[in-house]
This record gives C-alpha cells, structure tokens and sequence, in this order.
C-alpha cells in the first residue's frame, strides 16, 4: 500500500517538475549558504586550534620572565635545581611565526606536529639546526622560501600555516638573538620541587586560545549572516511546499476516502519531504563547499588583517559542517513544511477538495500575524533597552527582522486597499483589486524580499558609515608624512642626525606590549607635538588634556578599552610603573586589543628597556618623495623600513574593503535568493491564476495586456516591499552600529545615511520583481485561448 | 450487506444545531441495488458519507458486510472503506497526476487486489481502452467519470456507493455512464447505493428511497 501511496505522492512531482526544482533549488540554496558559512568557520577554529596545540599551549604551563626574557643562565639553574622544564624561543620572521624548541627535554604534554621522533633519520639534522619544518602551503607562499635561505624544509601538514618549527639554535639564527628564551613549557600534572626563584612567573594553561576568543565575534556575525541566507532561502521551500500541498488537496482528500489512514499518509508525507531534504541537503552541501572555497581566502585575508590570525586559504571537507548541513536540511523541511504535513495529518476525510491559493489567510490571520510581528518589534525594542551583550545584540536584529517581516502582509494590504478606493478607471481598480488578491499567495516571496533587502539596508549603511568614517580617522591618525624603521638603536641615533635639518619634526614612536585590564596589550609613548594635538582621533578628553599626557600625569586609551572596562574620564588604570588617570578616550578602528598612550618621558621612565627604533616625520607634502629617495639611498633602506603615509592608508583600506568582502558577497546571494523565492510563488501560482484572468480576457483584455499588468503588479508590489525595507534597513544598521558591533569590536561608529545606495536598490528590487514576474508573463502571452476556455468548461 | 438502523445526524452551525438525518433506517441486501432521492439538503449526502465512515452518526448504527462502523477508529474505517467498499464521486476525484491506467489500478493495489485481466476487462468495459496513458486534465467529464466507476470496481468491492455519478454530466452521456456502471455492478456481484436527483435514472435500480429533512419517505 506504502508504494502505491507514494507512488501517487511523488506523481504530483512528476507532472509539476518546475515546482519540484524550485524545491530543491531552495533548499540547496538554503543549505549551501548556511554550509558555506559554517565551512569557514570551521576551517578558521581547526586553524586556530592547531595554533594553539602546537607545544601544547592549552595543556602546558609557561615560566615567563616578569620583564623582559629569559637567559640560559636562568633555564639551566632551573633544571639544576629539577624544574622539568623545556625551552621555547618565539619570534616573528617575515610574517612567519618562528617557534624555537629542544626536543630531548619537551615534556610529554607537549604536541609538536611533524617533528621527527627519537630514531627518525631526519632528527640528526634537525638537532643540528639544518632542517626547519612547515606546513605544506606555507613553503609555497611568496617570501618564505628567501626567509629560510640556508635551511632544509620539511612539510609537516599539522602545523598551523605561517608556522615554522626549528630547533631552538636554528630558531636563534633566523631571529637574529643569542642565549634569549621566551618562555619554558612546564608540565603541569608533575610535581614541582619548590617556590619560583624571584623574577619569574608561572602561566596556567589557558584550555582556549586568545585567537578562538578573539574571532569568536567575526565568526558570529558571519553565523548570523548564514543564518539570515537560510531563513530567507527557507521562504522558497516553504513556498514552493505550501503551493504543493495546496494542489494536492484534493489528491490527500481522494485518498483518504479511497482507505488511507490519516496516520499513513502524513508519515508517507513526511518520508517524501525528507527524502527531498536530504537530496537537496548533499546538493547544498556541495554548494556550500564552492561558496566557501571561494570565499575562504577573503576572510582568511580578513582574520590576518584584522587578528593576525592565520587561516590556510584551502578548504577541508570536515564531518562537522557536512553533517550540520544536511541536518539544518533536514530541519528547515520540517519547519518550511510543518504546517502542511500538520494539515495532513489531522485532515478529515470530508475535507473541502477545492484548491485555495495557498496561503490565502483571512483578514483575521493576517491580523493576528501583523499583531505577532508588532509583539516582536515590540520584544526586540525591550531586548535592546534591558539586554546586553552580543546575544542581546542578535535578538533585537532577530525581533527586528521577524516582526517587520510579519507586519508586511497586513501593510501592503492596507495599502493596496487605500489604492483600490481611490482608484479611478475600473481596470485600475481591478488592479489593485486584483493585486490584493494575489498577496496571501506572494506573501511569503515578499517577507523573504523584505528580509534581504533590510539586510542589504542595514549592512550597507554599516560598511558605507564604517568606509566614510574609517576614511576620516586614518587621515586624522596617520598625520605624518612618512614612517620610518630603524635596524639598531645606532642607526636611529644616525638617522635622527641626519634627518634634523630636512624635517619639520622627527616624532619617536615606541611601544611596549603589556598586560591592560588583565588582557594583552600595548602602551605607546609620543612626543608633546601639534601633530597629536591637532589631529589625534579624540572621542572625549578633559580639558588641556595633552599638557597632562605631556607631564605624564594622565593617560589616553583607546575605545575599546574604555568599553571593555568601563573606563571613563578620570577612572585610573593601572600600568607598570604606577596607575594613571584616563583623560582620553581615542577611536580605533581595526584593533581588537586595549591599548593606551602615554607621554614619551612618562614612557621612558616606565618601560626603560624598550629601545626608539620607529619615528613619524613631518615635512611638505611636496617634499616627501624627494626625500625618501635620499633617505634610501642614505641607509639602504629595505620597502618595510620606509612607507609613506598614502601607502599606509592604502593598505589599511585594502585590509577594510576585504574585511567586508565576504558580508558584501553573502548579501547578494541572500538578494538573489529572494528574487528565486518570487519566482517560485510566480511560477507556481501562474496556474491558479486562470480562473482569476480568464473572464477579465473574455470580457475583451487582450492575453498581452493582462501579460503587462501582471508584471507591473508584480514589480509595483516589490517597490511596495523595498519602501517598506528601508526604515527597517536603517533600524537594521543602527542596531549593527550601536549595539552589536560595540559588543563584537568595542567601538561605535556614527551613521551615516547613503540615499544614492538606496535608489539602486530599488532599482535592483524592481528589477528583481520585473524578472520573476516576466516568465510567468511571457507564459501567459503564449497561453493558447482554449486553455483559459476550459475554466468556464469546467464551470459547474 | 448494509443495515442502517435509526441513524441520526445533525451539525452545528451559527444559528444552532441542524438535524441533517432523523432516525433513518435501510437494508441493502448483496447484488441489490437502491437509490436514495430527494430534494438538495435532504440528507442523501450525509447518508453516504455516514456509511462510507467518512464522517461518524450521533445516534443510531450502520453495519456494512457484517462489520459495525460504531466504535471504529479512523484507521479501521479506512480499511473498511479500502477493502469493502468503492466510491464513486460527483465531482470525479480522479489523482491528476496520475494517468487513466493508474487511477483505474489505484484502489485495487491500495486493497492489495489488483487483477490486471479484471481491470483490463473494466477498462474495455467503459470504453476506455484507448486512453490509458492519457491524464484526467486530457478527459471530457464522462471519461472522467467512466474512470472514476472503473477504479471503484477494480477491487471488487462488495458495496459500491455512488454520490450522483451522472451529476455532473448531460443526459445522453450520464445515460451510457449509468448504463455501464449498472451492468459491471452486476457483473461483479456488488450492492450499490446511489444518491440521486433523478427520478428516471433512480427507475433503473432495483428499489428506491426517498428522502426529505431527514426522514425516509418511502
């Protein structure tokens, strides 16, 4: 009997195949964008957590010097008084992370991937310091390969990317430093033979790495955007499901009466919806694995520029994504057609057959589904003035997005209902008349319409608002006309010398990483300058504030640390050397750590070993090239020791435009998702559309005519939804602005309006309309006149 | 075959509850046939339906074959209807999607009893032969409904319940569809049950019982 059932199930497909491939397109859709996304992320968090595993820096302990390095002298005292601890030099090489080790001491906790055994043939050599190991990409990327001149590579494919693995001697050699330790690994389930000697400190393994902690807000917003491609990719399926189960009415119905048990049919239902699930779910996951390839090097790029996080730009296929993938299928299936299968299960034999537009609600559904969505516009107000966090952040764009979603239906009703009373001629009554009519049946495309445009809004104006701002702030904060790199403390002092007559002002730049509000970061000194004083980025300070930072007597901090730790004017922090009031608060676009400055006295006196090696230089603007040129022939000066200010802001906007890259890419898919969603209800409800058309063309509309009405209707209620969009854009980017990129960076930006954005996306929204809408009417053009004749045959 | 005993049915609507059906009683014995007419709102419907199991009585019971539909539970009606009983539908319900030679199977592989001679026999029976591969949407309406008849019959069923075959057809046509279903209901042994509005098609059938508000008549 199940074959037979099914049978007549799957028949409906066959006849409707255009029906089924929206189905499965949308669902694939759907799928792929949510799979690509994740795909991402789990490539970036394996390559995070192979960054973190390498020496089992989440399991092992670390002795550091309280200041400064560690010297042999201090680790072999160490291991004379029986300290089972093992030497490890970092450093950083050309954009390679160096990692120094000695093998025979690393304790067993100790993950080193790739390095060769006790035994192996190649150990002899990498003891000896002649054999270096890296991950396979890494070898092949620009650079490495003249930064390890002399060396012999290994590929070891379990090192993080831009890794390089050596023997502590070899690592000695590349980073130019002699008898310098960074930190000893220390395991810490061993018993240790007494108190630290003074001058050291013990660091408990972290369990999570700062680098997993640090994306964890990229790699959310990225979820939440995957998210939002799926809810609207959802709207096809739930379309296109809808529309077949509202077709096959009377086929549920004959069956039923035929002796097919309530029980029976809504099980074969939902194997058949499952089936396709899982079709769709392994077509979407290949889908997502493109989309992912090809965006994975934009944000391996953005996670570098932004994080210094390393992520190879080749993607794996892993289980976890795989299976997410088709399980969000198989989910969305059940969600996108649980109303239906609901229907189904609870269908009384007796059930009216005739086929309604689906979707079609009574005024009283439309209501209460406007009043559902004004609760939840309601929720997300309350989210936004009691939540906090990111998660606060998410649900008030969620509640936003819902609620306006389901508000749209009752809106544009009421505004097709205004339109239709005042409309004059009688056809331009039945349009809107007619137009009315067709909204319970595009209702869905719509609210899926509304969805990504919103998106679009809103994302939009953050990245334009961000773009002009970020814009602003580099001018302000890269004052100078040029920034130069000394190799020595001697050859500053030579430069400084022979700079002082062809400059206006020669600004050191020094900097000292430290701890701040207990997490790492920098504290920079500069020089009492107009430079500063006139252009510094402030977002508030106290008044006179640089004649108190220029006495050493208060200290500026960057946004991020301000919203970190609650830090206002006048709060004091602590830095080494003593605490300093804050009498500054400066923006800091692109930095995700806490940072503060200090006058340069203050900073010498502070942080006494940290040598001036960096100056910004002050001169004409006409007269930078020149000098450049002389200042490089003067000091051989490499491309890295010497860029100038266009330079830096070319870079770092570079860095911005493809930190937005991937969301800019993720927002016209979810737009052109929609417009498939459209297309599908269309196309779909094309067929049902006879009986409607049929006596307006008997009564002498031309098949032509009722064509271009049907488009302009379809392209005047996407306009309808783009008006409609725009506020909840705006109330989309304000949310991003204020509330969810605070939580996720730690700064806010003012926003910024960009109308002319705003015409081409009704534009696109019109456009998108006119294409859905333009197959169903070329279809209707073609339709032979005895097709619309049998809706009057089949009168009864 | 059928017993219907003091069957009673009303529904509620705004202004109250109506009473569809008051303490209807009929026997059906097998081969017979019997026509129910009466006047639109009579009952007829509801009768059917009533003894098909697609809806249940408020009072009274209805045994088809033996079995007491009282207490049956939706699965057991299902398979009561399945195995026991073909339905022939005003409005045809054919399954579009599926072609004249599916439809006509359909019960019958349903009921696990599809005879391929048998139907072939029916399809030859009702002039159908020639349109197995078509689909409804590709059939005048006294196809539709010599199909609709054929698939009732395939399973052989021992009670065949009619709702105006020929409601929906003309004259000439509803005659010739009439006449084939009489003479396959025949041929298969079945008892048949048929609403009707007409007075000259409900003459064909071996007895007849007139319905009005609810009440038998004669």
């Amino acid at each position: 009997m199940s074959r037979t059932i099914l049978t007549a199930l799957l028949s409906h497909w066959r006849r409707h195949p255009l029906q089924l491939a929206m189905l499965l397109v949308g669902l694939a859709l759907a799928t792929g964008l949510w799979s690509g996304v994740q795909a991402i992320n789990a490539e970036a968090r394996a390559a995070y957590d192979r960054a973190a595993g390498v020496l089992g820096q989440d399991r092992l302990g670390r002795i550091v010097a309280s200041e400064g390095t560690l010297s042999v002298e201090t680790y072999a005292a160490l291991r004379q008084g029986g300290w089972p601890v093992s030497p490890v030099l970092e450093g950083r090489l050309a954009g390679l992370r160096i990692l120094g080790v000695e093998p025979l001491t690393l304790p067993r906790g100790a993950a080193v991937p790739g390095m060769p055994g006790v035994g192996a043939a190649t150990l002899g050599d990498f003891l000896a310091g002649g054999l270096v190991l890296v991950a396979p990409e890494t070898v092949a990327r620009p650079g490495v390969a003249e930064a390890l001149t002399g060396f012999a590579t290994e590929a070891a494919p379990d090192l993080p990317p831009m890794t390089v693995l050596a023997d502590i001697a070899a690592a000695e050699r590349l980073l130019g430093t002699r008898g310098e330790m960074t930190a000893l690994l220390i395991d810490p389930d061993r018993a240790l033979p007494g108190p630290l000697p003074a001058g050291l400190e013990l660091r408990a393994a972290t369990g999570e790495d700062d680098l997993a902690r640090l994306t964890d807000s990229f790699h959310l917003n990225l979820t939440a955007f995957g998210f939002l491609a799926f809810a609207v990719g959802i709207f096809i399926v739930h379309a296109a499901i809808g529309l077949a189960f509202e077709q096959r009415r009377p086929m549920f119905r004959t069956l039923r009466a035929l002796g097919v048990p309530a029980r029976t049919l809504g099980a074969l239902v939902l194997v058949e919806m499952l089936g396709f699930a899982l079709i769709a779910g392994l077509a979407g996951v290949a889908l997502g694995y493109g989309v992912a390839a090809a965006l994975l090097p934009d944000v391996a790029a953005t996670l570098g520029g932004l994080y210094g996080a390393a992520v190879p730009g080749v993607l794996e296929l892993r289980a976890g994504w795989v299976g997410a993938g088709i399980g969000m299928a198989l989910a969305g299936t059940l969600v996108a057609a649980g109303q239906g299968l609901w229907q189904v299960w609870r269908l009384p034999p007796l059930a009216s057959a005739g086929s309604r537009a689906w979707g079609v609600a009574a005024g009283r559904t439309r209501a209460l589904q406007a009043a559902a969505g004004l609760a939840l516009l309601a929720l997300a107000g309350g989210a936004l003035w009691l939540g906090s966090g990111l998660w606060a952040g998410f649900a008030v764009l969620a509640g936003l997005l819902l609620g306006s979603a389901l508000v749209l239906p009752a809106l544009l009703a009421a505004v097709l209902t205004f339109a239709s009373a005042r409309a004059r001629g009688v056809l331009a009554q039945w349009f809107w008349a007619d137009a009315r009519q067709q909204l319970p049946g595009l209702s869905l495309a719509l609210m899926a319409l509304l969805l990504a445009l919103a998106a679009n809004v809103g994302v939009g104006t953050m990245v334009g608002s961000f773009r002009a701002t970020f814009t602003g702030w580099l001018d302000q904060r890269l004052a100078s006309e040029l920034y130069l790199t000394a190799e020595s403390p001697a050859q500053a002092l030579q430069m400084q010398e022979w700079l002082a007559p062809r400059v206006e002002a020669i600004l050191p730049i020094v900097a000292a990483d430290t701890a701040l509000i207990g997490q790492p970061g920098e504290v920079y000194g500069i020089a009492d300058h107009a430079t500063y004083r006139d252009n510094w980025p402030l977002l508030t300070a106290v008044p006179g504030v640089w004649d108190v930072v220029a006495r050493g007597e208060g200290v500026l901090v960057n946004e991020q640390l301000s919203r970190r730790a609650g830090l206002g004017l006048g709060a004091v922090i602590d830095l080494p050397g003593g605490a300093l009031p804050v009498v500054a608060v400066y923006s800091d676009y692109g930095n995700p750590s806490p940072q503060a400055i200090i006058g340069l006295d203050a900073f010498a006196a502070r942080f006494p070993g940290v040598e001036t090696l960096r100056f910004a230089l002050r001169l004409p603007e006409a007269e930078v090239e020149v000098l450049a040129t002389a200042l490089r022939a003067e000091f051989t000066l490499g491309e890295a020791s010497l860029v100038d200010q266009a330079g830096i802001k070319a870079f770092s906007l570079r860095v911005f435009e493809r930190t937005f890259a991937v969301t800019g890419a993720l927002n016209i898919l979810t737009l052109g998702v929609a417009g498939l969603a459209m297309l599908a209800s269309l196309v779909t409800l094309s067929a049902l559309r006879l009986p409607q058309l049929a006596p307006v063309w008997a009564m002498g509309l031309t098949q032509g005519r009722l064509a271009v009405l049907d488009l302009a209707r379809t392209v005047m209620l996407a306009l309808l939804t783009a008006v409609a969009a725009l506020p909840m854009g705006l109330a989309l980017a304000w949310v991003l602005l204020a509330v969810v990129n605070v939580e996720a960076f730690g700064w806010r930006l003012p926003m910024q309006a960009f109308p002319g954005d705003w015409l081409g996306l009704f534009a696109a929204a019109g456009l998108a309309g006119g294409l859905a809408a333009l197959w169903p009417a070329v279809v209707l053009i073609r339709r032979r006149p005895a097709d619309l004749l049998r809706v009057f045959a089949n009168e009864h | 075959m059928l017993h219907v005993d003091e069957v009673c049915k009303s529904y509620p609507t705004a202004e109250g509850s109506v009473a569809v059906l008051s303490g209807v009683s009929l026997d059906l014995g097998p081969g017979q046939s019997l026509a129910l007419t009466g006047e639109s709102g009579s009952g007829k419907s509801t009768l059917l339906h009533l003894v098909a199991g697609l809806d249940a009585v408020d009072s009274g019971a209805i045994t088809v074959a033996g079995t007491a539909l009282e207490g049956l539970d939706d699965a057991a009606r299902a398979g009561l209807r399945r195995d026991m009983i073909g339905l022939v539908f005003q409005q045809f319900n054919l399954i579009p999607s599926l072609t004249v030679d599916a439809n006509l199977a359909f019960q019958a592989r349903l009921a696990g009893r599809h005879d391929r001679d048998w139907s072939a026999h029916l399809a030859e029976g009702l002039g159908l032969s020639a349109l197995l591969s078509r689909y409804p949407e590709q059939l005048s309406g006294g196809q539709q409904q010599r199909v609709a008849i054929g698939r009732a019959l395939a399973a052989r069923p021992a009670l065949i319940l009619a709702d105006e075959p020929t409601g929906n057809l003309d004259e000439a046509t509803g005659d010739a569809v009439m006449g084939l279903m009489l003479g396959l209901v025949n041929e298969a042994g079945a008892s048949l049950l048929m609403v009707t509005h007409s007075h000259r098609l409900a003459a064909r059938l071996d007895r007849r019982l007139h319905l009005r508000a609810g009440k038998v008549i004669r």
